[in-house]
């Protein structure tokens, strides 16, 4: 089973990568893009098989590693 | 002093900080280097410091692996039990990964790596690592990072002035750092993370002394305790 973890910068903490990259999207002509927040995917193989368990396994690696929960939000896809 | 400094793979000031330790050591008793996959720390500990690097690459977040190495659980439990506890740069980001502080450190605003001699006001002297220092004192650091833009939430900027734990904050922000933050104590004053590096300015050949001031301040602590 696989999962899908997106990791978000949570509303109101700045964002200067998202800063720069709406910047450059300006500079190559890309008008009307207000604002640009940054995150990133992480895609994990899992043994389990039973889909309510496999989130919620994931929901705690999330707590516990793979997301920054004082400055980032996190949601899990089950595939 | 008896004094411990952890190692990660992709530490890098891990020696500096032996050197400026070991000023306060006796030789029969110098720093102990402590390995990441150790799980217990060596006896009788008075200071435990995490050094400066770019430990695990920096891979996932600053100091996010190293904070759930088998060794933090050691350092977890000898802060929780009132140790001292010091952590520089990729240390101050390994002490927030792993809650012995609060906040986070972001990428710096520029988005720049910045390396170069910064100045700091010494917020307060009530701590056991800035005693030997005056309040509102400005000294010079070196500052080395590309991720030390602190941040939290405004009810943790406000707990940590109200209760002065700031213990330096930039005169001239370099990173974007809410309210010019630049180091913090922990609730009991006894954990403090910075993100400027006082084991690299304390010789005079090195270009200045400010920083030694701070490894004094703890050790005099101890010697009189």
């Amino acid at each position: 089973m696989k999962a899908r973890v997106n990791v978000t910068l949570k509303p109101g903490v700045l964002d200067p990568q998202g800063a720069a990259v709406r910047h450059s999207l300006g500079s190559l002509g890309f008008a009307g893009v207000d604002k640009v927040r940054q995150g990133k995917v992480i895609e994990l193989d899992l043994t389990e098989n039973d889909p309510i368990k496999a989130k919620s396994q994931v929901e705690d690696m999330c707590e516990k590693l793979l997301a920054n929960t004082v400055i980032e939000n996190y949601s899990v896809e089950i595939l | 002093m008896r004094a411990a400094v952890i190692q990660f793979p992709g530490s890098n000031c891990d020696r500096d900080m032996a050197v400026a330790l070991n000023r306060f050591t006796t030789k029969k008793d110098p720093v102990k280097m402590v390995w990441h996959k150790e799980s217990g720390l060596p006896g009788n500990l008075d200071l435990i410091a995490i050094p400066g690097g770019f430990s695990f690459g920096d891979y996932l977040r600053c100091g996010a692996i190293a904070a759930r190495s088998p060794i933090m659980n050691a350092v977890i439990e000898f802060a929780n039990n009132g140790g001292y506890v010091l952590g520089v740069c990729n240390g101050f980001q390994v002490l927030t990964e792993s809650g012995l502080l609060p906040g986070a450190l972001m990428r710096n605003s520029n988005l720049k790596f910045i390396c170069k001699n910064i100045q700091l006001k010494v917020e307060t002297q009530s701590s056991n690592f800035t005693s030997c220092y005056s309040k509102n004192e400005i000294i010079n650091t070196p500052i080395a990072h590309h991720d030390g833009n602190y941040n939290a939430d405004k009810d943790t900027i406000k707990e940590l002035k109200d209760h002065d734990r700031i213990a330096f904050s930039y005169v001239d922000n370099p990173n974007g750092s809410m309210g010019n933050i630049a180091g913090i104590l922990s609730e009991n004053r006894r954990v403090l993370g910075m993100m400027p590096h006082p084991e690299r300015l304390n010789d005079p050949m090195l270009g200045g002394i400010d920083g030694n001031r701070l490894f004094q301040s703890i050790y005099e602590t101890l010697v009189t305790s």
